[in-house]
């Protein structure tokens, strides 16, 4: 009555005899020898977000090193990649904030004052993380597929559990943000110093809505507003806030991804007008 | 509206085994399973399945399908092509019983590890008052049907073995969750998640959310959150000073 | 002697639904040593697809509600058949059995002022269906299931191990209780993975299998629900009572083919849902019988009114009890108004707003969405009737759910009598669990009173438990599935919704010959999970508990609840005191017999108006309880408010 299963009946395709080693030919496990049997194309997602991560990176590098065509004086346009502008070194008119730093070092790109906490900011972003755990480290590099690596410990050592620290470049990314959004305020400015519109006004000012919505979509945001509460009825005003948070939280990937997109149309626009490659389309004076 | 599809079914079990091709008829309408439980009626009758309510509510069907965690129950055969050859096999980061059958008790003996829910001790039958609004984050958690597809997705222990024994998996993350927000527990449990549950291990990337058959959204609001709440505790000295002046003045 | 591995238990409960579980639980916290034995994995049984609620006059919704009130509404429900003594009890125990649940960490839906929010269900006069969205059996399962955990997380702290004191046995079908001296001495079966034996020793067992629809084709009910409770019941020696009654819910999916006969919850009947023949019809007003005549709305525009004002309205006719519900659509179809695939409308979508369907049934909305590509929030559903429950089962005590035979437990859809001809929606979670707990008592007082004295198990027994377990493993040529299918096919048609004496007939000659044939079922393979056996075996439970529902199903000359003989179309009052009792002889024949139904106590009765008594009782009866001297008048004002 019991059967042994030796050798491959007729119409099996793969006999497995597989050596047992690591994650799913673990022991005791199935023994297949495809370590994945996806077929759909899994790579591809991984692959674009490489891609364009990359991408952009080059460009922030590229444009905070040149430290040139940040600022349309005419207008008041001042690029997210440069505000604040704090030194005398600056473009007279972009520094909305004085000059407390007085004369800025001549090899250090004036980003470098608040680019790294808006770029700690996302790499230490929840949805960040996945996406280049998964596109850059192939931690998995999708569902179902093996990870590259032979050890795993996540995010418990250092340097990944530094990761725990979101929550301080989110205050950090407020900050930026409400300087951002002063910035955009002076961007209502015509030739002669009067109001004025012009597409860089709007496009700032559309960039910085981006932002805001990135921001507080954050998910230490979630948790701060009213996610750590456990009673959210004592506190309705919190509960509120929680929701609205969370209508924004749920397309944090999408803000991440336009905003992203946003920052590079913003800078570019503004290099080009500075450089005076194109002029700035205007609505009012 | 009929017609013969290709399968690979893997029979075998801990000692090996092999991808067995089939044909086998396909009516209009049919699940995965279905065509499983034909197979069984006709070809192989003593094909290892497990399986249950047939309705997607009691996450007994759990397997892989072309790669991809599923419940056979919830894969109807119109998500592929009639030239498609569709391979099921077990899950692939627990033990194999036999055929599509797997030895799942690493969940059990998860589960276990889960302090229970800890109400005030004179809260009686009865008198227990919760606000709606409170206990919806839980309810969601609530709705798991245990299928194990996001603990079998988990590169944390999928890829690697080793770390069965110090991570609890997203299932039992979101447990511990469901339990830290239930607006009547009174454990603390944020200590427990992190060095007894291993939520440092998870890296948020998301696989346990998109297998889950009952679309929670287990990453966004069950684990990050508990990373968070985790961070209020472990991480964060704004929130330790703040606590130490409001005890001292209080 | 036979290979095998042994267990020493003090109870032994098979089945980890709701009944299983809560009888456990108790039986643990009585101190005994308890045992649960599952077919499938621990927290899969399918006590999940129970989607209303939970039915308990906690009087959150509407404070009118009381014990008594939900008394009167499961015994006008059952058509006065109910054994009266498990209705007062389930009526007045069941609130305190939903509160244990949240202590056990349990989270209902909630009312403004935080308490359990109760829905509205059929036959329920008021809302009193405690609930989470259309899932709460998946909570009740879940929670119970946490709760034992949580046992064995004290049990640990203890003692150092999690399975000192309670011990899920998952995926294990037992085969045969076992005996001496005519009392339970423990339990025989096989380890579905490895095909292995085991013996349990225990002088109590609770049975909490469930119920028999894997006897029919169309079901709600999964592969587990082969009647095996009630099987080793008979083989054991205990007796079932009114297996004839059958409740087929009146909303199963019918399309698509694969998973015609699932559930389609009453909730979206209470939410606002409504039925419609193929003519767009609101059918349902024809088929008011004249027993709830009073209490259902005549006109639309008035059941339309119950909805947002069920103070001053009658209740919509969709939501009179199943029986009801399920003979209408089946005339419907029957007379050529149904939907394209057999069955009637069911709509919501034009009832409620999307937002609203899929906040108040999401997993109605999920299910269709996944299973039958259906948006309800935009077009009707499909259904039709599907054999969901039965009311007949194991014969017990109400007090102790003792059986006939000393040891012999049963709780939950294995036992009968509880809901008499007909169940309630809701009524079936709490009936799990107000007598799952009182079979975990039953039994520990048993052990006690049982002192050392522990019958033992004889050898021979286990042995001969082996050979009719191994028996399948023959060379020989009739195959389970197809007689498994068989006997589906012509239970649906011969026994099922509405019988006729001839076909009833027709269907105990081809039981004949189904029992014959099951004699030379063989099975190919190994021991190691081989459902081919398994289904071999299960087909032997299948078969006993069929002749039972058959034969039942002749007797009874008349159609009441759950049992419509077109032949006897009406309820006849002298049938209502009999019960029928179903047996095995020396030889293992089914027996069938009349007994009379557990009295009426006086002061229940007087819960009544005379004239709804009128409609059930027989002359004499009311003569009886007219001599009682006391006025029903007295009684109906006691907590009634009846329109």
């Amino acid at each position: 009555m019991p059967r042994t299963r030796a050798s491959a009946p007729p119409g099996a395709t793969e006999v497995s005899n597989v050596p047992f080693s690591g994650g799913v030919h673990a022991p005791g496990r199935a023994r297949i020898a495809a370590r994945t049997l996806r077929e759909d194309r899994w790579w591809l997602q991984p692959f674009v977000t490489f891609v364009c991560f990359s991408a952009w990176l080059l460009y922030g590098l590229v444009r905070a090193s040149l430290q040139r065509d940040y600022f349309v004086a005419d207008y008041g346009y001042l690029t997210p990649f440069y505000s604040p502008c704090l030194s005398t070194s600056c473009v007279p008119g972009s520094t909305h904030f004085g000059t407390p730093f007085g004369e800025w070092p001549a090899l250090i790109p004036f980003a470098a004052l608040t680019l790294p906490f808006l770029l700690l900011f996302r790499l230490t972003c929840y949805y960040y993380r996945k996406a280049y755990y998964r596109s850059f480290w192939n931690s998995p590099p999708a569902c179902a597929v093996p990870e590259a690596h032979r050890e795993y410990s996540g995010e418990t050592r250092f340097p990944l559990i530094m990761q725990n620290l979101h929550r301080y470049f989110f205050y950090a990314a407020v900050v930026i943000s409400l300087i951002n959004t002063y910035d955009v305020l002076h961007a209502f400015r015509g030739r002669d110093g009067g109001f004025g519109l012009g597409l860089g006004t709007l496009i700032l000012l559309a960039n910085v809505v981006l932002l805001w919505c990135y921001t507080l979509g954050c998910h230490s945001c979630r948790n701060i507003v009213g996610g750590r509460l456990n009673h959210f009825s004592k506190h309705p005003l919190r509960y509120k806030a929680w929701g609205l948070v969370g209508k924004l939280n749920a397309r944090h990937m999408l803000f991440a991804w336009v905003t992203l997109g946003s920052l590079v149309v913003t800078d570019a626009y503004i290099a080009l007008v500075s450089a005076g490659t194109i002029g700035d389309f205007r609505i009012i004076n | 509206m009929s017609y013969d599809a290709r399968f690979k079914v893997w029979r075998g079990d801990a000692a090996g085994g092999v991808l067995q091709d089939y044909t086998v008829e396909v009516n209009e309408g049919e699940v995965v399973l279905d065509i499983i439980h034909r197979l069984q009626a006709t070809q192989a009758p003593d094909l290892a399945v497990r399986w249950n309510c047939k309705a997607g509510k009691c996450g007994s069907c759990s397997a892989e399908i072309n790669g991809k965690p599923r419940l056979l129950c919830m894969t109807r055969m119109s998500t592929f092509t009639e030239e498609q050859v569709i391979t099921v096999t077990p899950l692939r980061t627990f033990p194999v019983m036999r055929d599509l059958v797997t030895d799942v008790s690493f969940n059990y003996q998860k589960a276990r590890e889960v302090q229970a829910f800890s109400p005030p001790a004179d809260l009686q039958p009865g008198d227990y008052r919760m606000q709606q609004v409170d206990v919806e984050r839980s309810q969601e958690f609530r709705k798991c049907i245990e299928c194990f597809l996001c603990q079998d997705v988990c590169h944390v222990v999928r890829d690697h073995e080793d770390n069965k024994t110090s991570f609890a998996g997203p299932r039992f993350l979101m447990r511990v969750a469901e339990l830290d927000m239930h607006p009547l527990d009174t454990a603390d449990r944020r200590q427990a998640a992190k060095e007894e549950h291993g939520l440092g291990y998870c890296n948020i990337t998301k696989c346990c959310t998109e297998v889950c058959p009952e679309h929670i959204k287990i990453t966004d609001n069950a684990l990050i959150p508990l990373k968070e709440r985790v961070v209020d505790r472990h991480y964060d000295p704004v929130v330790w000073l703040g606590n130490k002046i409001r005890r001292r003045s209080s | 002697m036979t290979d095998l591995e042994r267990h020493d238990y003090d109870v032994i409960v098979i089945g980890a639904g709701g009944a299983g579980l809560r009888a456990a639980i108790e039986a643990r916290e009585q101190g005994l040593r308890t045992a649960i034995i599952c077919k499938s994995l621990f927290g899969k049984a399918h006590t999940v697809m129970a989607e209303g609620g939970i039915a308990a006059s906690m009087g959150n919704a509407n404070e009118k509600d009381n014990w008594q009130t939900h008394f009167r509404d499961t015994m006008r429900g059952g058509k006065f058949l109910n054994n009266p003594r498990m209705a007062e009890l389930h009526a007045k125990e069941a609130p305190m059995r939903v509160w244990e649940l949240e202590t056990y960490g349990a989270l209902f839906d909630r009312t403004p002022d935080g308490r359990i929010s109760q829905r509205n269900f059929g036959g329920h006069e008021y809302p009193r269906l405690a609930h989470v969205g259309d899932r709460t059996g998946l909570e009740l399962i879940r929670t119970l299931q946490q709760k034992i955990v949580s046992l064995q997380q004290e049990d640990h702290r203890e003692t150092g191990d999690y399975e000192s004191r309670l011990r899920v046995f998952a995926e294990l079908t037992v085969t045969d209780i076992l005996k001496a001296d005519g009392a339970v001495a423990g339990a025989f079966g096989y380890w579905r993975e490895s095909g292995r034996f085991v013996l349990f020793s225990a002088p109590a067992v609770i049975l909490a299998t469930g119920g028999i629809g894997k006897s029919f084709k169309v079901t709600s009910n999964s592969w587990e629900y082969t009647g095996d409770g009630h099987a080793l019941a008979l083989r054991a020696g205990a007796s079932l009572v009114n297996m004839e009654f059958i409740q087929f819910h009146p909303t199963g999916m019918v399309w698509p083919p694969s998973v015609k006969g699932i559930l389609v919850t009453e909730s979206v009947r209470g939410d606002g849902g409504v039925l419609r023949n193929s003519e767009g019809k609101r059918f349902m007003f024809d088929y008011v019988p004249d027993v709830f005549r009073g209490q259902y709305a005549d006109t639309e525009e008035e059941a339309d009114r119950w909805y947002k004002d069920p103070e001053n309205n009658k209740r919509p006719p969709e939501l009179l009890p199943r029986d009801e519900v399920a003979r209408a659509i089946n005339n419907e179809v029957k007379e050529g108004r149904s939907s394209p695939h057999g069955g009637v409308f069911l709509d919501v979508s034009t009832r409620l707003p999307a937002e609203e369907i899929r906040r108040r049934l999401p997993s109605m909305h999920h299910q269709f969405k996944e299973l039958a590509d259906v948006d309800i929030t935009a077009e009707p559903m499909e259904v039709g009737p599907t054999c969901h429950y039965v009311m007949g089962g194991v014969e017990v005590d109400a007090d102790t759910a003792a059986t006939s035979v000393p040891g012999l437990y049963a709780a939950g859809e294995v036992a009968g009598g509880m809901h008499g001809s007909n169940r309630l929606g809701g009524n079936s979670l709490s009936d799990l669990l107000v007598f799952g707990r009182r079979a975990g008592v039953g039994a520990s007082e048993y052990i006690a009173a049982l002192g050392d004295s522990r019958p033992a198990i004889q050898d021979a027994d286990v042995d001969r438990a082996a050979e009719v377990a191994l028996a399948p493993f023959r060379d020989a040529s009739e195959n389970p599935y197809s007689l498994h299918q068989e006997l589906q096919q012509k239970m649906n048609d011969l026994v099922g919704i509405i019988r006729r004496e001839g076909e009833v007939r027709e269907a105990l000659d081809m039981l004949d010959d189904l029992d014959e044939r099951a004699k030379s079922v063989g099975v190919e393979g190994h021991r190691q999970f081989n459902p081919g056996w398994h289904l071999a075996l299960d087909l032997r439970n299948m078969l006993a508990v069929c002749r039972c529902v058959a034969l039942a199903a002749l007797e009874r000359t008349e159609s009441r609840g759950g049992h419509t003989r077109e032949d006897f179309p009406g309820m006849d009052p002298e049938w209502r005191g009999v019960n029928l009792i179903c047996t095995l002889d020396g030889s293992d024949a089914v027996q069938l017999r009349r007994q009379p139904v557990p009295e009426i106590r006086q002061d229940l009765l007087e819960l009544f108006e005379r004239t709804e008594l009128s409609k059930y009782l027989t002359a004499p009866e009311l003569a009886r309880l007219d001599a009682g001297g006391s006025s029903t008048q007295q009684g109906s004002a006691d907590g009634s408010d009846r329109s």
